[in-house]
């Protein structure tokens, strides 16, 4: 691929991309392009945007991570020494609400989501730009709203809000939480709105729906779950603090209303928002996976489709939350039944994935370390899932460490990693330059241990009976809960060196050119960083995705570039 | 499209992300499609809570039903349908690029929309009269004033969200009838009044299914 754009083609416009060589920075870029923070506060390009989302939601992590960290220290000892009980209550529900609403939700789609789908379909930028934007602003005012109930003394409701202790008693900032997550619910819609009329309307000629990405699927699959799942978390939101307020309303047992109405309209989002929190973690896998191990994608409508059934089935679980809250035991079964087959669509990924190594010219570079240990993680979560699904054990191990272990293996262990990786994968395109891929692996791997070595004692301890949200527990649990906080402080380190390096790598890295993965996706036929409108011409595609092949690229080494 | 001229007027409405007007259209009104179906969703809780309720206590929800005002609710209901027949009209005169047409139209429809609204506002005060808010001076002489206060909590719930959008429906036909009367939809960018026109629809269907359920429950 020729670059190198000639004088008179220069001309044309402004935003006109120069490339001096193939391989090289390309000065004139969407960084570049527009100083100063007012350019950047009205920016419409989804670059741009996509990265005001990694700061906002970064800035979250670090809040919750925090939040994390003092509930960790807290539980080395059985007696409570750090905090109070209430503290401890504000403690989870803060790191509840802010890593769910604030970090996960957000993090794959509006960061590289926003950054590489354009880029992928061969637009120039979204759909609707201006939304786009907007939706940034009103996700910021939602985190403003839980960061002044954080500071006025916090929410001790877990992220969960159940009724009648959110509506009636509890004596904390329960209205102004709500609206937070209400407000940002807006957000996650505008952005769902946005990614679907894109990947309709705006693909580049030649780009039918079984030639896009699998992570474009993953993308449309998780934003029809944000617009039709996000409105009922968001009219649920509103009765409770119209009840709170009022002190009437449809969860208010004094009328003969009911409780645990609250539970089936919450999961019937939270459930479904589950996927959200992976199924575009999943899209990111496919693309690693591929471009690592040089292989064409194994089944590649089986893998798209699971996208969607997966998107479609996480819809009629949700009953499998309310197993114990006086739920007919005939629709226990039914939503038992139904949630064992989410584990079918999720199986075949996993399958999928695997069968894609096989055969493969492996590459173990840090964006292929995070996928690999994805694929190991989200299979344990996975299939701890499946224990939870089937009604007799979920009643043994219900509310305990168990179900705490098993969604972070699937949020921490699947999404974070699959965001990590990502964020590895595109880092070349989005600043145009490489991180050290040393630190990078040793970053992985890190995280990879303490991970694990956080959450799998938690297992354990759930299965022996320890209860979620309580920080004062019987002696003979101390040991499991040691090994869990210092595996946190090794995952914390874990964290912290992409941070530090990737700010490093910003200024000082190595130029990585247009495409240093040698990857087949249009994102990566443009120069790095990508030019405002992403490319000189729009492209034309002719082929289906990821046409790699192990014996071509048999000279490749991408485990150290 | 009867309406397309000559394509270099119409340039100058185009997006730079998008290739020219017709994938524009197509977008905007795939986007708002989707919108109303995330407004479905939002409504839907409540119609939930509502249908679960009625199922359980049928015979409160009935006599509940029965203290509500059928001729003011009717007569909105009329107000509404009327609304969305001018609003139609009005994205038609858009697309023959009728300026004073649509202007008068819209400005119609928002007037209409302003009928509405003070008619609630009457039957809410009404409402208050009859002690028929919850927390604020309810009293129910009939069996289980708690299940009767739910149902108009519900009644509450349910036309307040509506009447907000209703609101946020006048001060955008009120903000295109200025546009259009600056001649800003005139040679085929009638996109945005177009729109518009589905958001009103929607309002308008909300309402054709609130009336019934709120008001006419168990009238013979």
């Amino acid at each position: 691929m020729n670059n190198a754009t000639s004088e008179a083609d220069s001309m044309k416009s402004a935003t006109e991309v120069i490339v001096d060589r193939p391989g090289e920075f390309a000065r004139e870029n969407y960084l570049s392009i527009h100083h100063g923070v007012k350019a950047w506060l009205l920016t419409k390009d989804h670059k741009r945007i996509g990265l005001l989302y990694l700061g906002t939601i970064l800035s979250f992590f670090v809040i919750a991570s925090v939040a994390a960290a003092l509930m960790r220290i807290e539980l080395l000892t059985p007696q409570p020494k750090l905090v109070t009980s209430e503290t401890y209550n504000k403690l989870f529900t803060i790191h509840g609400v802010l890593m769910v609403w604030f970090f996960l939700i957000p993090s794959i789609p509006t960061v590289l989501g926003n950054f590489v789908l354009p880029m992928m379909i061969g637009a120039r930028d979204v759909a609707f730009p201006k939304l786009n934007l907007m939706s940034w602003y009103i996700f910021v005012a939602g985190g403003a709203l839980a960061l002044w109930s954080l500071i006025h003394g916090g929410v001790d409701t877990g992220w969960t809000f159940y009724t009648p202790y959110s509506t009636t008693y509890a004596n904390t900032h329960v209205i102004s939480m709500a609206a937070g997550v209400f407000v940002a619910g807006f957000s996650t819609i505008v952005t769902g709105i946005n990614f679907i009329v894109t990947t309709h309307k705006m693909r580049a000629p030649g780009l039918t729906w079984f030639r896009l990405p699998l992570f474009v699927w993953s993308l449309y699959a998780t934003s029809l779950i944000m617009v039709l799942a996000t409105p009922v978390l968001a009219i649920t939101l509103a009765l409770i603090s119209v009840e709170r307020f009022w002190g009437v309303g449809i969860f208010d047992p004094k009328l003969g209303g009911d409780p645990v109405l609250f539970q089936h309209m919450f999961w019937f989002y939270s459930h479904p928002a589950v996927y959200i929190m992976i199924l575009p973690g999943m899209g990111v896998i496919s693309e690693l996976i591929t471009c690592f191990s040089r292989k064409q994608i194994y089944g590649y409508v089986w893998v798209g489709s699971a996208s969607m059934a997966i998107a479609i089935l996480g819809f009629l679980v949700w009953g499998h939350h309310m197993f114990v809250s006086s739920q007919s035991v005939y629709a226990g079964m039914v939503f038992s039944i139904l949630s064992f087959l989410v584990a079918v669509p999720s199986g075949i990924k996993v399958f999928n994935w695997t069968a894609t190594l096989r055969k493969g010219s492996i590459h173990f570079a840090t964006p292929m370390l995070y996928a690999l240990g994805f694929i190991g993680l989200f299979t344990i979560g996975g299939l701890t899932g499946l224990f939870l699904a089937a009604l007799a054990v979920d009643v043994h191990v219900h509310d305990t460490y168990f179900v705490i272990a098993h969604f972070h293996y699937i949020m921490v262990g699947g999404m974070v990693m699959a965001f990590m990786g990502g964020l590895h994968y595109w880092w070349p395109k989005i600043s145009g330059r490489l991180y050290p891929e040393f630190a990078g692996k040793l970053a992985a791997m890190i995280t990879f241990i303490g991970f694990n070595l956080t959450f799998f004692p938690q297992f354990i301890l759930g299965y022996l009976g320890q209860p979620r949200r309580y920080h004062i527990y019987p002696p003979e649990f101390q040991i499991y809960h040691v090994l869990s906080t210092a595996g946190a402080s090794i995952l914390g380190i874990g964290y912290l060196m992409p941070l530090i390096y990737f700010i490093w790598a910003w200024r000082h890295g190595r130029v990585a050119g247009p495409n240093p993965w040698r990857a087949t996706g249009l994102e990566w036929q443009t120069t790095s960083p990508p030019p405002e409108h992403n490319f000189e011409e729009t492209p034309i595609v002719t082929g289906p995705p990821y046409s790699y092949s192990p014996e071509k690229d048999a000279d490749l080494n991408l485990a150290s570039l | 499209m009867p309406t397309l001229t000559s394509p270099v007027s119409e340039d100058a409405f185009v997006g730079q992300q998008f290739d020219d007007i017709e994938q524009q259209r197509d977008a905007a009104k795939l986007g708002m499609w989707i919108f109303l179906a995330t407004e479905v969703l939002f409504f839907g809780g409540l119609f939930l809570g509502y249908t679960i309720y009625r199922f359980t206590y049928g015979h409160v929800f009935v006599e509940a039903s029965h203290k509500l005002d059928v001729v003011i609710g009717g007569t909105n209901t009329a107000v509404l349908l009327v609304s969305s027949l001018l609003m139609a009209f009005a994205v038609r005169a858009s697309k023959l690029d009728q300026r004073r047409m649509l202007t008068g139209l819209l400005l119609g429809t928002a007037l209409l929309g302003c009928v509405f609204m003070s008619l609630k506002g009457v039957e809410y005060h009404k409402d208050y009269t009859d002690h028929l808010v919850p927390r604020m001076g309810f009293k129910w002489e009939g069996a289980d004033p708690g299940n009767a206060e739910l149902f108009y909590w519900i009644y509450f719930a349910m036309t307040g969200l509506h009447a907000i959008h209703v609101t946020v429906g006048i001060g955008i036909m009120l903000v295109l009838a200025l546009l259009a009367w600056l001649g800003k939809f005139s040679r085929g960018n009638h996109n945005t009044v177009e729109i518009a026109g589905l958001y009103w629809h929607f309002v308008d269907i909300v309402w054709c299914f609130l009336f019934p359920l709120l008001y006419l429950v168990g009238h013979r």
